[in-house]
């Protein structure tokens, strides 16, 4: 499968040193995004630049079609306020699939944070002391739940897709059971005027997604754990042989797309006022799509954060666009589809041509 | 290289299909309007100033749901000076939220919504009347008295009132009669209200409900819930289905266990369970209506408010605050007067 073999698999596994394994990372990371913008230009960049053109045709789309009602501030934040919550799924998203997993459970988990941080005694937590309680809480669920797919697939040898699918059921049975099937209103004044409110004109569930993306990029193109994100995703036999924790770490990155979805569910949360079991219909389709036309490959080893959120801002603008010229949801998610398409295949063009 | 690209287009492609597979259920065209849009001119149909309305509702994922749409669009074609935006097909409140917030952007008139979820989407309709524009909304309740101008709502506690009375009626004081009850989606208020109406009213004839499960208002979900309710009761004498889009799949159930002992009633009102009355051979003998032309009151309703106008039928001057549907219970007699305004599942 891998393009580039690694002198790691074929070294004695006695002869392991740190030089080793700083050596697998770094072939993980060379075939890993180009990080800065002379490095995008430089290998692999036609990517990123397939995106900015979609989004901006996309964009010219909605200016044509649209005028003033699309190229106004109010309707590019409304764009963004959309994007931010699936958004901040498909960061962890794109993390899990880079290191060669999947995640189906994601929608689920977001109901279930969104409905264990708003029941009854959560609530009544949160209106006696602070309302950091109710994102504590969504936030420990989802990583909780997290840990529970990541210990499964580590260690419990049961392939991602399963692990989450199981995950995926019980964590929505679970969120019925606690909320008895009904819908939680949120009476806490202070959670909802400090998520409701706009900081520099930017709405706070805005900005929560910028920072989760910059944090998402720093972690996998500036850090040990990101680069051995990439190598486990590449080659997770030579990852181990250079002596890399392969178990501990994929852990780790099932608990970090837990988070992923404990913080979007406070954001659903947050923009909806509710916590209800069928919050999060469907965003792991969503989400592993953004991901997927961003560049991230599905079977691990190369991922890019600047691609996914590419590909959540082309989805919600696409919606958008077609909300604005009045076309109907079946057109949209046929469009999808065929965006879904196009951008892979362009990606392979792109992909093969430089260093091949 | 090339496994890995095609293991990516595959899944892609696969996701595709998933998330369009909740959007694919399209019943045919119904060309009732209903209501005063046939009337003669100098009455409220007169053409006035253009309104743009914007219309937002769950995905189209069963019959009643598809045909709330086509009526709200045939309600706004039938006028001339209506321009509707339509945002139809969403089940992710995020995205329903995003459609309001456009409409507002957009600078609609008026918004005609209903909610996938009245709670999560009663701030944006706050937002929304804040702005100036009337919301109406239309069959799932805000969970704000503020957030709707007018709310258009059907009867879900009498539908199930409406149905408990035609089975008293049926058991004719037998108070040992075994009933069963097809829920829809449980954890919608709606479906809450209709069993509680059901019960109440088998509660005065001194009847209760014997077996009870849910489904989701889908002919899948329907015939799953049918067979294993047949299963688990032997003998049943009367049968309420909350939805006879489901109905489609719980007389399938009903067909495949070879049952016909016990007399069942229906809900919603489609084309389909009413042919299946007028037969006069199914187990089907009634169904308890909900009306699908909701949003095409609302429509109605958005374009008198903008234009200033009342329901010309009141004295009142203004727009009413709420106004709930009947819930008339259709049978082998009645069937000829409520077929043409049914919808197709």
């Amino acid at each position: 499968m891998s393009d580039t073999p690694t002198d790691a698999a074929v070294t004695p596994p006695p002869a392991v040193t740190p030089a080793d394994t700083a050596r697998v990372e770094k072939e993980a990371a060379r075939r890993a995004e180009p990080g800065g913008l002379g490095r995008l230009l430089r290998s692999g960049g036609g990517q990123t630049l397939g995106l900015v053109l979609a989004l901006a045709l996309l964009a010219l789309v909605g200016v044509v079609t649209g005028g003033e009602r699309f190229a106004s501030i109010d309707n590019v934040m409304t764009i963004l306020r959309l994007a931010a919550v699936i958004g901040v799924v498909s960061i962890g998203m794109t993390f899990v699939i880079t290191g060669g997993g999947i995640d189906l459970s994601v929608g689920a988990l977001v109901a279930l944070s969104s409905v264990w941080c708003t029941t009854l005694s959560t609530q009544a937590m949160a209106n006696d002391y602070h309302w950091i309680f109710i994102v504590t809480t969504a936030l420990l669920v989802g990583a909780g739940a997290g840990l529970i797919n990541g210990l499964l697939v580590a260690y419990g040898g049961v392939v991602p897709f399963i692990a989450t699918l199981a995950m995926m059921a019980s964590a929505r049975g679970l969120a019925e059971i606690i909320s008895a099937r009904k819908t939680q209103i949120v009476s806490v004044p202070g959670f909802t005027d400090a998520f409701s409110r706009d900081i520099l004109g930017v709405s706070v569930l805005i900005w929560i997604f910028v920072i989760v993306a910059v944090i998402g990029w720093v972690v996998l193109n500036r850090t040990t754990f990101g680069r051995r994100t990439l190598a486990i995703g590449g080659n997770p036999e030579a990852s181990r042989l250079a002596g890399i924790n392969v178990r501990r770490h994929t852990v780790l990155l099932y608990v970090l797309v837990g988070l992923c979805c404990g913080i979007a569910a406070v954001m659903l949360v947050a923009r909806t006022t509710t916590g209800s079991a069928t919050h999060g219909q469907l965003y792991e389709l969503e989400a592993i799509a953004a991901v997927v036309i961003g560049g991230t490959l599905l079977s691990g080893g190369r991922g890019t954060i600047v691609g996914t959120v590419f590909g959540v801002l082309i989805f919600a603008t696409l919606t958008n666009v077609f909300v604005l010229n009045n076309l109907s949801i079946s057109a949209q998610a046929f469009t999808k589809g065929l965006i879904i398409v196009a951008a892979v295949l362009l990606q392979q063009r792109f992909a093969r041509r430089p260093g091949s | 290289m090339k496994l890995k690209s095609t293991a990516r287009i595959v899944v892609a492609g696969l996701a595709v299909l998933a998330l369009s597979a909740c959007v694919s259920n399209t019943p045919e065209k119904s060309d009732n309007v209903g209501g005063t849009s046939n009337a003669k001119a100098g009455s409220n149909d007169e053409k006035g100033d253009t309104v743009v309305i914007g219309f937002s509702a769950p995905a189209a994922d069963h019959g009643w749901m598809g045909a709330i749409s086509d009526q709200a669009k045939a309600a706004a074609d039938a006028y001339e000076d209506v321009d509707l935006r339509l945002a139809e097909g969403t089940n992710d409140v995020s995205l329903q939220i995003s459609q309001v917030e456009t409409f507002i952007n957009d600078k609609v008139d008026a918004i005609v919504l209903l909610p996938f979820d009245g709670a999560a989407m009663t701030p944006v309709a706050l937002k929304a009347m804040e702005a100036g524009i009337p919301v109406i909304n239309v069959d799932r309740e805000f969970n704000d008295a503020n957030a709707a101008r007018v709310t258009v709502l059907g009867d879900n506690y009498g539908m199930g009132v409406s149905a408990g009375a035609y089975v008293c009626e049926q058991a004719d004081g037998n108070k040992n009669a075994v009933v069963a009850e097809i829920a829809g989606i449980d954890s919608l208020p709606l479906t809450q209200d209709r069993s509680q109406g059901f019960k109440d009213a088998l509660a005065e004839c001194g009847l209760d409900v014997d077996n009870r499960v849910a489904a989701d208002f889908t002919v899948e979900g329907g015939e799953k819930a049918a067979a294993n309710l047949l299963q688990a009761a032997p003998k049943i004498d009367f049968l309420w289905n909350h939805d006879d889009d489901q109905g489609v799949g719980v007389l399938a159930a009903i067909k495949n266990a070879g049952r016909d002992e016990f007399t069942m009633v229906g809900g919603a009102g489609s084309a389909n369970a009413m042919r299946e009355i007028q037969s006069g051979k199914s187990v089907l003998k009634a169904t308890v209506i909900y009306p699908s032309t909701q949003a095409a009151d609302g429509i109605k309703l958005a374009r008198l408010l903008v234009q200033q106008k009342a329901m010309s039928d009141l004295v009142e001057v203004t727009v009413p605050r709420t106004i709930q549907l009947d819930a008339p219970v259709v049978t082998e007699e009645n069937v000829d007067d409520f077929l043409p305004t049914a919808f197709e599942s």
